[in-house]
């Protein structure tokens, strides 16, 4: 190694004139396998970015158009698979907005205990990730063990840890277990406890605030223009919750609140997953004080709701029905929808158009990360290349939502 | 979604509002396509509309009408909690000159979703600032979401790209990696060797 030059003044070396070129991903841990980033950097500045998604694109619209309007569920499953039960659930909104029907409360609020439990998983994920890529591996592990809780509940009701494929037009594939409430109560306490831990092991680390606050800023005024939705819009102190502002389902029933931000920054997008959390197992125990233990979860519907099985084999009626619902497809009144709903990331919408067949015309999936991954380029021009990771992380970017 | 906010339309743009509905309570107005940026640009400006959103824009292909393309959006007002979904129709019904103005300059998210509907469509922006393929890659041909389209059509993989001033290449030829997937197995060589293109890959053995 050479001895430092120290008479040479730091203003006579030379720099290269050009920016350099500096290409992350699509293969890259901190980019979370599927987006390219192509930087130009000016010492470590980054000057211009282009950010490239679609590496994980597999056609989701395209397939949908191909099967009834009930196997377009295991497709939502996999957009965000992190939180996939609100994708169902969002979906079934939709059909059952363009069939006119309204599932029995029993069902909207399985639905709901349910979607929240996902909500909390969605945001456990992003908060542990963001943890990890910053060097706290310890957070992340909890987390995921908080996460693991979630979805062994899931699996004891649906059958799957995650693609669960568990709504149904008119209702849920099955009712709650004998013992929902209690599983999921205990799994909550021990999932806050969780949360109350990893608060404690960061919020007091320097490095770890350091990294996040003050930077990745986002003016409200841009993250609107930008369409972004859910818990990134909302830590630039806009409160818009689609479970507040349009309370599907029965969300006008429950009693919580929309955590904001102030700056817009990397810190205030953690934080508001964090209360977040807090207010989702809140939401969850409303829900499971609301939910009775007895009574259909499915819409009295025959149109739209398969047959009991016992009904299926021993009678003409109920054997033509199902075959009339599993071979062409329940039958959705020609017509078109937006449907929203609040997902793991924000405004998850479903643009859906009928010809009235059994097969839908066109589902066009409104997905909240997409256009939240669009703002990156924005937060990360001008700051430096340590910063993406961060960034990158507190938005959350499902890829398989993004890029469908 | 409003209704008050659709009768301002149709009253402000009576000639270029081609027809309005309003089912399952969704607010709808299909404007004639020329139109389409001045309305756009009056709902995100008059502050009876003030629509700071734009939440999602697509399109539907009916290959059989003409015009052949529906461009679909949906706008949002955050502050005064109202919604509202424009449609304009365009192109021919053999896909061409389906032209529409970009919303980039009203709105920042429509950057990454016209580059959408111009990637599945082929619904070509103008006014676009960077207007190229955003989930297929640049070599794909054609446009996935038309109906046309047959879903289960295969494209060639694309060969390494030629990148100016980048001498590196990957360390490894175009057939590594995925051998396996092209062997055929008849049974009586065990592992035998590969045909059509990747036949150089599996010489055949001299006995």
């Amino acid at each position: 190694m050479e001895p430092l030059d120290l008479e040479h003044q730091e203003s006579e070396i030379e720099l290269a004139g050009e920016p350099m070129l500096l290409n992350v991903g699509p293969a890259h841990p901190a980019m979370h396998g599927t987006v390219r980033c192509v930087m130009e950097l000016s010492g470590e500045t980054i000057e211009r970015v282009d950010v490239q998604v679609g590496y994980l694109h597999r056609g989701f619209e395209k397939m949908c158009e191909r099967g009834t309007w009930t196997q377009v569920f295991p497709y939502v499953d996999r957009c965000n698979y992190i939180s996939p039960m609100l994708n169902n659930v969002g979906f079934a909104l939709a059909c059952e907005k363009m069939l006119g029907i309204e599932v029995p409360a029993r069902c909207a609020y399985y639905r709901i205990a349910l979607g929240e439990l996902a909500r909390i998983s969605d945001h456990l994920t992003c908060d542990g990730a963001m943890a990890m890529e910053l060097g706290a591996f310890t957070p992340f592990l909890w987390m995921i063990k908080a996460r693991e809780m979630i979805w062994d509940v899931m699996e004891e009701e649906t059958g799957a840890r995650l693609t669960h494929s568990f709504g149904r037009i008119g209702g849920m594939a099955k009712p709650p277990t004998a013992g929902f409430k209690e599983t999921v109560r205990a799994t909550v306490d021990q999932v806050l406890s969780v949360v109350d831990e990893v608060e404690q092991l960061l919020l007091g680390n320097r490095i770890f605030l350091d990294r996040l606050q003050n930077i990745g800023i986002i003016s409200a005024e841009d993250a609107i223009s930008l369409g972004w939705t859910g818990p990134c819009l909302r830590a630039c102190g806009v409160p818009y919750d689609v479970r507040k502002s349009h309370p599907y389902g029965r969300y006008d029933e429950f009693d919580f609140e929309v955590p904001v931000g102030t700056t817009g920054d990397c810190f205030d997008r953690f934080m508001v997953r964090i209360a977040e959390i807090r207010q989702s197992a809140s939401i969850i125990r409303q829900a499971l004080e609301k939910l009775s233990d007895s009574g259909s979860v499915n819409v009295d519907d025959p149109r739209v709701v398969l047959p009991e099985k016992n009904e299926v084999y021993t009678t003409i009626e109920g054997t033509i029905r199902h075959f009339k619902i599993v071979m062409e497809g329940l039958k959705i009144p020609a017509g078109e929808v937006y449907s929203y709903t609040e997902g793991g990331n924000g405004e998850l919408g479903f643009y859906l158009v009928s010809d009235g067949s059994g097969t839908p015309y066109r589902v066009r999936i409104r997905p909240p990360c997409f256009l939240v991954t669009a703002g990156l380029g924005k937060i990360i021009t001008g700051a430096m290349m340590s910063d993406v990771v961060p960034c990158f992380g507190s938005l959350n970017m499902i890829g398989g939502e993004c890029d469908r | 979604m409003s209704k008050a906010l659709l009768d301002l339309v149709r009253a402000q743009f009576a000639d270029s509002v081609l027809e309005t509905h309003a089912q399952h309570g969704d607010e709808t107005a299909v404007l004639n396509p020329q139109a389409w940026h001045k309305v756009a640009t009056f709902l995100k400006t008059d502050p009876r509309a003030a629509m700071d959103m734009l939440v999602d824009l697509t399109a539907v292909d009916y290959p059989d009408s003409d015009p052949r393309f529906e461009i679909v959006a949906h706008f949002n007002s955050l502050t005064l909690g109202h919604r509202l979904r424009l449609k304009a129709k365009v192109g021919n019904s053999a896909g061409n000159e389906a032209q529409i103005a970009s919303l980039a300059d009203l709105w920042g998210s429509a950057n990454w979703m016209e580059r959408e509907v111009f990637d599945m469509f082929g619904v070509v922006f103008s006014g676009h600032p960077d207007l190229r393929r955003i989930l297929m890659y640049p070599e794909f041909v054609g446009y996935p979401l038309r109906k046309d389209y047959p879903a289960d059509r295969i494209q060639p993989l694309v060969p390494f790209r030629d990148v100016p001033n980048i001498s590196k290449v990957a360390p490894f030829n175009q057939h590594e990696g995925m051998s396996f997937g092209r062997q055929v197995f008849d049974g009586q060589h065990g592992a035998a060797h590969g045909q059509g293109d990747d036949a150089d890959l599996f010489p055949p053995e001299t006995n």
